[in-house]
């Protein structure tokens, strides 16, 4: 235990910084969790494995000299494609059955990925120098690398146009319909199958721009993945399904949890502390809704 | 009945005779009687309970941990022999190892009952993948937590006691093969004994329908705490005896280890079949097969395999063996069949 975070504003000022803008990528990734959650009904273990996956395709590019950042464009167009095949392959065999079913499918294809990933990349932390730099705050007690503040920028975009094209387009319109009542929408001419097969590429494609940015601000790693899956359910149960401010603000909220669990006990619990905190979370929401009776479904 | 009794026998002598027979695979088969009892309490939450649990590997890994450091710390001080490594400081003599381990044993399998009582009731409130999604959570939190402990070892990990030197060369692997066929036969006993009574007519009521389960006057909570204190009773035990078979615990690789054994239970009750006695058992021991298999012939790529393998089964074989049999023979499973009924169904269809 270490409290020095506390006794030094600028530290506590850091603690911050840091974890709003790590938050904001939690928040992207829980988006996508949030969205195929509410569409097909399927919880997706393998979510964190494809931010990893779209970390490794912007790494990549910075190793053939391309700059990591067009990582941010590139990525998604693949994970798009990743994912439908993915949708193709298993998931549709699962959707309509029972939810634990998907849990197991996808924890499968989890560690599926994890090891092809390992085979590929290799089992090294590896990361994509963007050559940002960083700035300085408060009298250079603060530091901020600009790599952190463009991935938060790009998360937002990303996030406010995707919004705009759920509200706004046919495909946004479909999505949303299927979300509401599946049958009704195909009664009334959705093809539910594409909408399926285009939500889980629209999920994996954002789970690609984070992955790329995570590559940039942070580093990746084949059997990373589980915690960001983790975060992004967390995030979902405490905001609700399709509540995006939520989302943004309880991935906020996260991140600066993790930071300052950081500080006070140590690295080696930073993922532990995580998954306590998920423990906790659902324990409590139970013990709220059993006084009226009942339950979390 | 008669025949049930051939059955157990044949059962009990091949057990008893195997190390004997077949002395090339004892270490094998001693890790395929933990396997079944794993898969054995896993279904008592997961097919007749309906909770399907990742959790049950948190017991495991405590029960490993426990027997691991009673046995040590009875004798020794703990923290100095984990800081030693597996540079062997200390030296239990033949006495002090069998009195640890039997002590460790059964505090091996208490203590994780007593923690399934205790967060059992803030966890089993929650229902279907919620509760399968905190379990997991559960289990990975202890993995990384354990892994900072420094007494236990921390990442290091933790060398249990070697076995003294009795009995000559064979004798490690004897002890631990009938310390597990123990334990099997004794969980087993337990659970057959447990499914011939009411409390198990209460979890299948629990299953199908929990809120109707309560109307009808059945206090669900306490049945789900004791079912849920069973299986965290024997995957303690069966825990403490992998942790000295393996003879290195190792927080997230061995002891939590929910990518493998965490998976593995759950998968082996699947495949053999949910909700019956024979299931899991069958079901481990083909899924010890292949992986066992897997792991010689695809050296490598075992966990690819296993991930194809957990989608292939969970997608096209959800039943299980059992629920395969019994489609296909029913009248064996005790199941009349109104022809005339089935033949309507089929047209329904």
């Amino acid at each position: 235990m270490d409290f020095m975070v506390f006794q030094y504003p600028m530290i506590t000022v850091q603690a911050c910084l840091d974890g709003l803008l790590l938050g904001i990528l939690f928040a992207l990734i829980a988006y996508g969790m949030a969205l195929q959650w509410g569409v097909m009904n399927i919880i997706n273990i393998a979510q964190g494995d494809l931010v990893i996956l779209g970390g490794y395709i912007a790494y990549f590019m910075y190793l053939y000299g391309i700059h990591p950042a067009w990582g941010v464009i590139v990525s998604p167009i693949i994970m798009y494609f990743i994912g439908v095949g993915i949708y193709k392959l298993v998931i549709n065999k699962v959707v309509d059955r029972d939810l634990f079913i998907s849990i197991l499918a996808t924890f499968g294809i989890s560690i599926l990925f994890m090891q092809l990933m390992n085979f590929a990349f290799g089992a090294d932390v590896v990361l994509a120098n963007s050559g940002y730099g960083t700035t300085m705050l408060f009298d250079n007690n603060v530091t901020l690398p600009n790599s952190k503040i463009f991935s938060a920028f790009v998360s937002i975009v990303f996030a406010i146009c995707l919004v705009i094209y759920m509200k706004k387009s046919k495909l946004g319109r479909a999505i949303r319909a299927t979300a509401q009542n599946a049958r009704a929408a195909k009664i009334l001419g959705v093809d539910t199958e594409k909408v399926y097969a285009a939500t889980f590429g629209i999920n994996a494609a954002l789970c690609g721009v984070a992955g790329a940015l995570i590559s940039i601000t942070f580093t990746i790693h084949p059997y990373m993945g589980l915690p960001y899956t983790i975060r992004s359910f967390m995030i979902v149960i405490v905001a609700g399904l399709g509540n995006l401010p939520g989302v943004a603000m309880s991935g906020m909220g996260l991140g600066v949890f993790e930071e300052f669990a950081d500080y006070i006990l140590g690295t080696e619990f930073r993922i532990g502390s995580v998954f306590l905190l998920l423990v906790l979370i659902l324990v409590y929401r139970r013990f709220k809704l059993s006084r009226k009776r009942e339950y979390l479904k | 009945m008669n025949k049930n009794l051939i059955l157990y026998a044949v059962i009990l002598i091949f057990g008893l005779t195997a190390p004997f027979v077949f002395p090339a695979f004892k270490v094998q088969l001693s890790i395929l009687c933990v396997l079944i009892v794993l898969a054995t309490t896993w279904n008592i939450q997961g097919g007749e309970m309906g909770y399907n649990t990742f959790g049950n590997i948190l017991f495991y890994g405590l029960g490993m941990y426990l027997c691991a450091s009673v046995q040590v710390g009875m004798f020794f001080p703990l923290a100095e022999w984990t800081e030693s490594g597996g540079e062997k400081t200390f030296v239990h003599t033949p006495a002090q190892f069998f009195q640890g381990m039997a002590v460790g044993l059964v505090v091996a399998a208490v203590i994780p009952t007593i923690v399934a009582g205790l967060i059992g009731y803030a966890i089993l409130g929650l229902r279907g993948h919620y509760f399968a999604i905190c379990t997991l959570g559960l289990g990975v939190a202890a993995g990384e937590i354990s892994g900072g402990i420094e007494i236990i070892g921390a990442g290091q990990g933790f060398t249990t006691p070697p076995f003294p030197n009795v009995g000559g060369l064979e004798a490690r692997g004897e002890f631990f093969y009938f310390l597990s066929f123990g334990a099997l036969v004794l969980t087993f006993l337990a659970v057959r004994a447990i499914y011939s009574t009411r409390f198990k007519l209460i979890l299948n009521a629990i299953r199908d329908n929990e809120d109707k389960a309560e109307a009808m006057g059945i206090e669900t909570m306490k049945y789900k705490i004791i079912g849920w204190m069973v299986s965290a009773f024997f995957c303690g035990l069966a825990g403490g005896i992998m942790g000295g078979l393996v003879g290195y615990i190792d927080s997230t690789d061995v002891a939590f280890d929910g990518r493998e054994m965490g998976v593995f239970m759950v998968l082996m009750a699947i495949l053999g079949g949910k909700g019956t006695l024979w299931g899991p058992i069958i079901g481990a021991t083909v899924f010890h097969i292949f992986k066992e298999g897997f792991w010689t012939f695809f050296l490598g790529w075992q966990y690819v395999a296993l991930g194809v393998l957990i989608v292939v089964i969970v997608i096209y074989f959800p039943e299980g063996i059992m629920g395969w049999l019994r489609e296909k023979y029913p009248e064996r499973f005790g199941e009349v069949i109104d022809e005339a009924d089935r033949k309507a169904q089929v047209e329904l269809k």
